[in-house]
């Protein structure tokens, strides 16, 4: 209890102000306690990559895997950037590198810009049967890719692009779809509609409403859309082994090669620069974009 | 004669059927043409090309018969429901942690999500790395003083498996943690009230008021998890290759190896329907049971 | 009469921020007092504070006598009805009333009775199987006070619990409402920003603004004399005419003059003395104003320019000029006007209220 030098009669009746409360409780220590084990766990991979890659072969021999390193080299990183070998040739993880760039950036506009119309369409343009096809477009998102690999292949080999990287842009363009669609398709829905009816009375036809009304307001919708898809066609696997050729393998099968290569000492050292290099543009993207990540990845399960 | 301005129906608002072409083209010519393609050459001897020459189900018949299926099915039971009963429980603590009015919450969640942003590729390689018999993380427990620890996750049958959860769940967790969270945070601000001036304790409103509230998000969370795991591949092809042996093989790693290594398309075209059915056991009930809601 | 819930010297602040300063306020056994004022005035944290959800940064609470200042809201002996209702989803209605009381570790037969009690004073018991979701917002509203019956709750604490339905079901509850409070005699705390609520409902009101209580009065004090300026415009619908302007002496009484109008002030209640050249604002309600033939032959008549009316149904509101300030008048016949009619006003000065054009209080 508090006692003030002013104490007026009525302080005298028992407690006055703010509830005392110890600073630490028990409660508040094993709250705390686990969210920092918890984070500890989560950073544990990453701390690991980042010591490894600028530990010697040798240090890592002798010593331990969560040791900081003694001699910090930065030679595993070149290896790894330049003269790492894939198998069959050693040009290092660069030119998957760039491979990932030339799949990911027109794959991302591509995509977007389909399922951006589309879920504009959908969302204010109704028209017989769209319902329909927006239910068999969603039923897409949960098909495994494996049923889809092979009648892909034999389309993509039809148009003459399967191989390329046309090709894995156009697979990629057709599995973002149904995700973004449904993205794009609830945010426009969610605009009022008086905008949408007001724009009509003035005139403005599917695309001058789209273009010149809704596009300005709807920037941080396609900022989720382009975190989506950035993180989506650069991690992918599967599609990329399938579709893009070998001579366009994007980073990640790239990587995999580097590691799993059966000939050869295991280097630890490089394999992780490789991996921390892989993970970078995503790990870039999602530190940067904070909470518009998570409104991407909401936005897949709070369907509306 | 109808009024001059009144135009076919088909031509009415023509620009936003001409820009959906591409949407409906890919609903229905790769979705739902692609399965039926995928099904019905199911059904046939389709070998290093498809072929139409219907064999009835004997791809059926010789899949369930191969132990590597039976092997890569029981690896998936195990596997998905260890990592669902995981995800979902560390997943909700956390969220419930961090929906105390802490401090640092944006650290946290960011910490706790940043895996799901990583590709499995990487996760899987990392993981290897970390579990390495020799000079990963059984080699420091040796050194801690416990000797004779042989902790070779990767290189036991028995083991392996849950290797790959360990990884899986250091990657997705993060997400259904997300999830959770945005279901927390939609409960009404005024039932925690209630429930304070009721005299509940917190614990007991977690369990009898909020997580009931919460049915919708769960299930979706759980639709949507456990399609992911049907799918798993990259994780397996990084981090184990399906070794040792077949201990760590899984249906979409066989469907994969079946149509592009062995040749043996029928095989595989066979295989990707069971796993497009288990699919289907997860999605139909929660699709009518949304369906459902949305009517009532 | 005892005191019921008595708040002395309340202070809440969050850092820098005061929501709540050094508000004082005694509420007597069985009234029915409401909170009103706009949103942001503090209203709705008051009530927190009394149940115990808030922290406060200083003061202290006494219920029924007893300083609760540090009680869970739970020991306070508070029930409370919320904007949502926040009814438990999931449970049905014999489940919400008896959830508190399971928790309390009370023997069954004592729930099972005080929920039974409880249902027969509401009148739900068909309603005990089913769940909120089956309800209408009326039996919603039941069960949310059953809630706080079976606690044998001294105190109620609404918060604004009406404010979520349209026009039509929230006067039926108001009532129903008024009903309840007649018959359970408890003290009961009601915050809303609906002034029509207010009136209707409450014993006493107090007006909040910033924090601050503007004024503690019966509605019918408030209405007819509101401590200041804030508290005239903001009870009553349609809203109080206002003239800026000056007090002056006029045949040795005072008067109010804006600009070329003279009225004087015969029969108004001063509370002090009226020094002429002093600033003030004259209040007047539109139904203290009498138009046309209806001003017949008051003592002081004026002259206004008539501009537009709103038909009400029973009534009419005219828009006037006097002098250049706008002028609404509550009126049954509207006969014949142009825009730009020269027309007759009194004004009822018993009923005006005068106040200082700086500090804004009633003078």
């Amino acid at each position: 209890m508090t006692t003030s030098l002013t104490a007026t009669p009525a302080a005298v009746d028992g407690p006055r102000g703010r509830k005392p409360r110890r600073r630490f409780t028990p409660a508040t220590i094993m709250l705390y306690g686990v969210l920092i084990v918890a984070a500890v766990y989560y950073l544990l991979p990453l701390y690991v990559m980042v010591v490894t890659s600028l530990k010697g072969m040798p240090e890592i021999r002798m010593g331990n895997i969560f040791a900081p390193p003694v001699d910090i080299t930065f030679q595993p990183w070149v290896t790894a950037w330049d003269s790492a070998c894939t198998g069959l040739t050693c040009e290092g993880i660069k030119v998957g590198f760039w491979n990932s760039v030339k799949i990911t950036v027109p794959g991302v506009l591509v995509s977007i810009a389909m399922a951006s119309v589309s879920g504009y369409a959908l969302a204010n343009w109704r028209f017989r049967g769209s319902e329909f096809f927006f239910t068999c477009l969603l039923f897409g998102a949960f098909i495994p890719y494996q049923v889809l690999l092979y009648p892909l292949v034999i389309l993509l080999r039809e148009l003459g692009i399967f191989s390329t990287l046309t090709g894995v842009v156009v697979v990629h363009t057709i599995f973002g779809m149904p995700i973004l669609t449904l993205l794009f398709r609830n945010y426009f829905a969610s605009l009022p509609l008086e905008i949408f009816k007001a724009a009509r009375v003035d005139g403005a036809g599917f695309w001058q409403i789209f273009l010149q009304v809704y596009l300005p307001m709807s920037i941080p919708i396609f900022v989720v859309g382009v975190i989506l898809q950035v993180t989506g066609i650069w991690n992918d696997f599967l599609l990329g082994v399938v579709f893009a050729g070998n001579q366009n393998y994007p980073m990640t099968v790239q990587l995999n090669n580097v590691v799993n290569a059966v000939q050869g000492v295991k280097e630890y050292n490089v394999n992780m620069a490789a991996t921390l290099l892989t993970a970078m543009v995503p790990l870039i993207v999602y530190f940067v974009s904070g909470r518009l990540f998570v409104r991407g990845i909401a936005a897949g399960a709070v369907k509306g | 004669m109808a009024l001059p301005t009144r135009r076919i129906p088909f031509l009415r608002n023509l620009n936003a059927k001409i820009a959906a072409i591409p949407m409906v083209l890919v609903a229905s010519v790769v979705f739902v043409g692609g399965t039926l393609w995928t099904v019905v050459h199911s059904f046939t001897d389709s070998r290093l090309l498809p072929s139409t020459n219907f064999i009835g189900v004997e791809q059926y018949e010789r899949l369930f018969d191969t132990p590597r299926w039976q092997v890569s099915v029981t690896n998936l039971a195990i596997y998905g429901s260890t990592s669902l009963v995981f995800s979902f429980t560390i997943g909700f603590l956390l969220a419930a942690l961090l929906d105390q009015k802490i401090r640092f919450e944006n650290t946290f969640r960011t910490i706790f999500l940043y895996p799901f942003a990583l590709s499995f590729i990487v996760t899987g390689l990392v993981w290897q790395w970390i579990l390495d018999p020799a000079l990963g993380l059984p080699n420091v427990v040796r050194d801690l003083g416990f000797e004779g620890f042989d902790l070779a996750l990767l290189g036991n049958p028995d083991t392996v498996l849950f290797a790959l959860v360990v990884a899986g769940l250091w990657q997705g967790t993060g997400f259904v943690m997300v999830l959770m969270l945005a279901g927390l945070r939609g409960i009404d601000d005024e039932i925690w009230k209630a429930a304070r001036v009721d005299g509940i304790p917190a614990w007991k409103t977690y369990l009898f008021v909020v997580i009931p509230m919460m049915r919708g998000v769960f299930i979706t969370t759980l639709v949507i998890v456990a399609s992911g795991i049907v799918k798993l591949y990259d994780l397996v092809v990084a981090m184990t290759q399906g070794g040792p042996g077949f201990a760590s093989e899984v249906p979409a790693k066989y469907v994969f190896d079946f149509m592009f290594q062995r040749a043996n398309l029928g095989q595989g075209l066979a295989a990707s329907t069971v796993m497009l059915l288990t699919v289907l056991i997860i999605l139909v009930p929660w699709a009518l049971l949304m369906f459902r809601e949305r009517k009532g | 009469m005892t005191s019921s819930v008595s708040v002395r010297d309340l202070n809440l602040s969050f850092g820098p921020l005061t929501i709540l300063d050094e508000l004082s306020l005694e509420i007597d056994d069985g009234e029915f007092l409401v909170l009103l004022g706009p949103s942001g005035c503090g209203k709705s944290t008051l009530l927190n504070c009394i149940a115990g959800l808030l922290d406060i940064t200083d003061g202290q609470i006494f219920i029924k006598g007893r300083n609760v200042t540090w009680e869970e809201p739970k020991d306070r002996g508070i029930g409370m009805v919320f904007q949502s209702y926040a009814l438990y989803p999931q449970m049905t209605v014999e489940g919400n009333l008896s959830f508190g009381l399971r928790n309390t570790r009370m023997p069954r037969e004592e729930i099972r009775q005080r929920v039974a009690r409880a249902a027969e004073i509401l009148q739900i018991e068909p309603l005990l199987k089913r769940k909120p979701a089956a309800l209408s917002g009326g039996q919603r509203q039941r069960v949310a006070i059953g809630r706080a019956l079976v606690r044998d709750a001294d105190v109620f604490l609404f918060d604004e619990p009406l404010s979520n339905l349209d026009a039509k079901l929230r006067s039926e509850l108001r009532v129903e409402l008024k009903r309840l409070h007649r018959t359970l005699k408890n003290t009961m705390i009601y915050v809303t920003h609906d002034q029509i609520e207010a009136l209707t409902l409450a014993d006493r009101i107090a007006v909040m603004k910033d924090g601050i209580i503007q004024q503690l009065a019966d509605p019918r004090t408030l209405y007819n004399r509101p401590a200041n300026r804030f508290v005239a415009g903001f009870v009553g619908s349609p809203a109080m005419n206002f003239l800026d302007g000056t007090l002056v002496e006029a045949d040795g009484l005072p008067a109010f003059r804006t600009r070329d109008t003279v009225i004087p002030l015969d029969g108004y209640a001063q509370a002090e003395r009226l020094e002429p050249g002093r600033p003030v604002v004259l209040g007047l309600r539109p139904e203290h104003i009498r138009l046309g033939p209806e001003a017949g032959n008051a003592p002081h008549r004026f002259e206004a320019q008539f501009e537009l009316d709103e038909p009400m149904g029973a009534d009419n509101l005219v828009w006037l000029r006097l002098d250049g300030h706008p002028l609404s008048v509550r009126t049954e016949t509207v006969d014949g006007l142009a825009v730009g009619d020269r027309v007759p006003i009194a004004v009822n000065l018993p009923m005006a209220s005068l106040f200082d054009a700086e500090s804004h209080r009633r003078l």
